[in-house]
C-alpha cells in the first residue's frame, strides 16, 4: 500500500492567504492544486512537503476568459475545462487535440493548467502547448505580481522560475485571428505519458508563413521550443518541402533520452514526424482548409 | 483532524490523519468496501467514485480534501431497493465477471449518460478509458451502459 508520509494540511482561503501560508512555512510547505502529480510523488516519497496549503477553494484562480488580445486561463482551470472550452477551441485547435490525449477522463477532472505548468515534467503536454502559442504565466508574492514568458519560465526538470513564497495565478496566450493550429502525439496506450508530443501553431499570409510556433515536449527540446525551426518558415511558403526541413530542425534541436518508452534515435524520428504533421495541418488550417 | 463527508447522503465524520487517502476513508473509516483499490497510482481506475458528481480517482486524492463535499460511491447507485438502469445494465449484458472492476465502470458510465444520454459505442470507450478491465475485454461493459442509455427507467427491485 502506498500512502504519503505524515504531512499537514491546511485550506487556503485566497490567494493573498496561500502566499501568507506559504512564507510561513517555507521550503517544507507545497500547494495542493490537483494533487494528480504531487500526491503520487508524495507516495513514493520524492516529495515529502510537511505541509500541503489546499488551493482548490480559490475561485479566483478558476475561468477562462479573453481578455483585450490575450486567452487567460486561471491556474485552476482542470483539464477537463480545457478541453470543453468553446472560446479556446474558437481561438486554436490545439488545446482540444493536445488535452483529448493528456491522461484519461478521469484524472482530467483533477489536474489542472497550473500543477501542469508546476509541475514541469519534461514529458508535460501542457508544456508543449504553452510554448508552441508563446504564452506566459502570471506568479504572484507577498510584493505583487510578475509575468514571465512560458519559453522561459522553465529551468530544468521539475525546476520552474516560481519560487518559495509564490503563486502561478494565471497563464495567458496571444490570440492570433488566422492562426491554424495543431497537436500530434504518440503514446504506448491510450492515457499514457507522449513517448513525443509536438504542436504547433502557423499563420499564412500571402501565400507565405508570416507566423509560426512549434512546441515539442519528452524529447529534451530545450525550454519545450524550436526557435531555430521558426526562424526557417519565416517569410518561406508552406510547400511540403519547406515544412519538412523545419521539422528536421526542429528533430536536430533535440536530445532525447533512451528510456522505457523508446530508444533516443525512435525518439528524435518521431520528433520530426510530428512536428511535420502538426504544421501542415496547422498551415492548412490557416489557409481555410 | 476532524472532517465531515457526506458519502452516498449520508455525513459521515470521523478523525483522520491529514495524509489519510479518500479511499481508505471509504473502505475502513467508512466502512464500504465496494469501493475497490488495486494499482495505487490513478491508473487502473478500479477506486473511480464521485466527488460532487463528478468522477475521481479516490485513491489519488486525500480524504481532507473531500472534508464538506459529497461523495458517492458503488453503494449510492441504488435508490430504495431499485437498481440504478446502469447496474441493471451490468446484469442483463454480462458487463462483469470478476467484478474488481465493475464498480468504477458503473460511476463513470453513470455519469456518462448524466451527461450524454445517448453516447456512441466510441464515446463510452473513451469515458471507461481511464480504466482497466482484465476480464470482460470491453464488449461487455460498452453493452452493459448501452443497455442502460436504452432503459433509463426500467431497473427492477432486488430480493
Ligand atoms: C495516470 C496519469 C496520467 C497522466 N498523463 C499525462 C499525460 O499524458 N500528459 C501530461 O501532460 N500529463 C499527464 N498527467 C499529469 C497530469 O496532467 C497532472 O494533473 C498535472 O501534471 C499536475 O496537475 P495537478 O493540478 O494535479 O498538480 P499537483 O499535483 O497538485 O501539483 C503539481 C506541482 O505543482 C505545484 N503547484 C500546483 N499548482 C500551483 C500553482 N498554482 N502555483 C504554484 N505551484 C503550484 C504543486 O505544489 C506541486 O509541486 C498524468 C497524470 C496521471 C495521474
Ligand atoms: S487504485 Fe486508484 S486508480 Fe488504481
Ligand atoms: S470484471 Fe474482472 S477486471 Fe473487470
Amino acid at each position: 500500500m502506498q500512502t504519503p508520509a505524515a504531512v499537514d494540511y491546511v485550506r487556503a482561503t485566497s490567494v493573498a492567504n496561500a502566499i501568507a501560508l506559504l512564507n510561513e512555512h517555507g521550503e517544507d510547505a507545497r500547494l495542493l492544486a490537483g494533487g494528480h502529480s504531487l500526491l503520487p510523488m508524495m507516495k513514493l516519497r520524492l516529495a515529502r512537503p510537511d505541509i500541503l496549503i489546499d488551493i482548490n477553494d480559490l475561485d479566483e484562480l478558476r475561468g477562462i476568459r479573453v481578455e483585450g488580445d490575450e486567452l487567460v486561463l486561471g491556474a485552476m482551470v482542470t483539464h477537463a475545462e480545457v478541453l470543453s472550452s468553446p472560446i479556446l477551441a474558437e481561438h486554436y485547435a490545439i488545446f482540444r487535440e493536445a488535452e483529448k490525449v493528456i491522461a484519461d477522463p478521469i484524472v482530467r477532472n483533477k489536474g489542472t493548467v497550473g500543477g501542469s505548468m508546476c509541475q514541469a515534467d519534461p514529458s508535460e503536454d501542457l508544456s508543449a502547448v504553452g510554448a508552441a502559442l508563446k504564452g506566459s504565466v502570471v506568479i504572484q508574492n507577498a510584493t505583487g505580481t510578475r509575468t514571465v514568458p512560458l519559453r522561459e519560465f522553465h529551468e530544468g526538470p521539475y525546476e520552474t522560475k516560481v519560487a518559495d513564497g509564490e503563486i502561478l495565478t494565471e497563464v495567458r496566450f496571444p490570440i492570433r485571428p488566422r492562426a491554424g493550429s495543431a497537436y500530434e502525439k504518440v503514446e504506448r496506450r491510450v492515457g499514457d505519458w507522449p513517448v513525443c508530443s509536438a504542436g504547433a501553431y502557423v499563420v499564412v499570409s500571402g501565400g507565405v508563413v508570416t507566423d509560426v510556433g512549434i512546441g515539442l515536449t519528452a524529447v529534451g527540446a530545450e525550454h519545450f521550443c524550436a526557435p531555430e525551426a521558426e526562424a526557417f518558415l519565416i517569410g518561406k511558403a508552406p510547400s511540403e518541402e519547406n515544412l519538412a526541413a523545419a521539422a528536421q530542425l526542429a528533430a536536430d534541436s533535440c536530445s532525447p533520452n533512451a528510456d522505457q518508452r523508446g530508444p533516443a534515435d525512435y525518439k528524435q524520428h518521431l520528433a520530426m514526424e510530428l512536428t511535420l504533421r502538426a504544421l501542415r495541418r496547422a498551415a492548412a488550417s490557416s489557409q481555410g482548409a | 483532524m476532524e472532517i465531515t463527508i457526506t458519502i452516498n447522503g449520508e455525513q459521515v465524520t470521523r478523525d483522520v490523519e491529514p495524509r489519510t487517502l479518500l479511499v481508505h476513508f471509504i473502505r475502513e473509516d467508512a466502512g464500504l468496501r465496494g469501493t475497490h483499490w488495486g494499482c495505487d497510482t490513478s491508473n487502473c481506475g478500479t477506486c473511480t467514485i464521485w466527488v460532487d458528481e463528478k468522477p475521481v480517482k479516490s485513491c489519488t486524492m486525500l480524504a481532507a480534501q473531500a472534508d464538506g463535499h459529497s461523495v458517492t460511491t458503488v453503494e449510492g447507485l441504488e435508490k430504495g431497493g431499485v437498481l440504478d438502469p446502469i447496474q441493471q445494465g451490468f446484469i442483463e449484458c454480462h458487463g462483469l465477471q470478476c467484478g474488481f472492476c465493475t464498480a468504477g465502470m458503473m460511476l463513470t458510465g453513470r455519469a456518462l449518460l448524466d451527461e450524454n444520454p445517448h453516447p456512441s459505442d466510441d464515446e463510452i470507450r473513451e469515458a471507461i478509458s481511464g480504466q482497466i478491465c482484465r476480464c470482460t475485454g470491453y464488449k461487455n461493459i460498452v453493452k452493459a451502459i448501452q443497455w442502460a442509455a436504452d432503459n433509463p427507467a426500467t431497473s427492477e427491485v432486488t430480493a
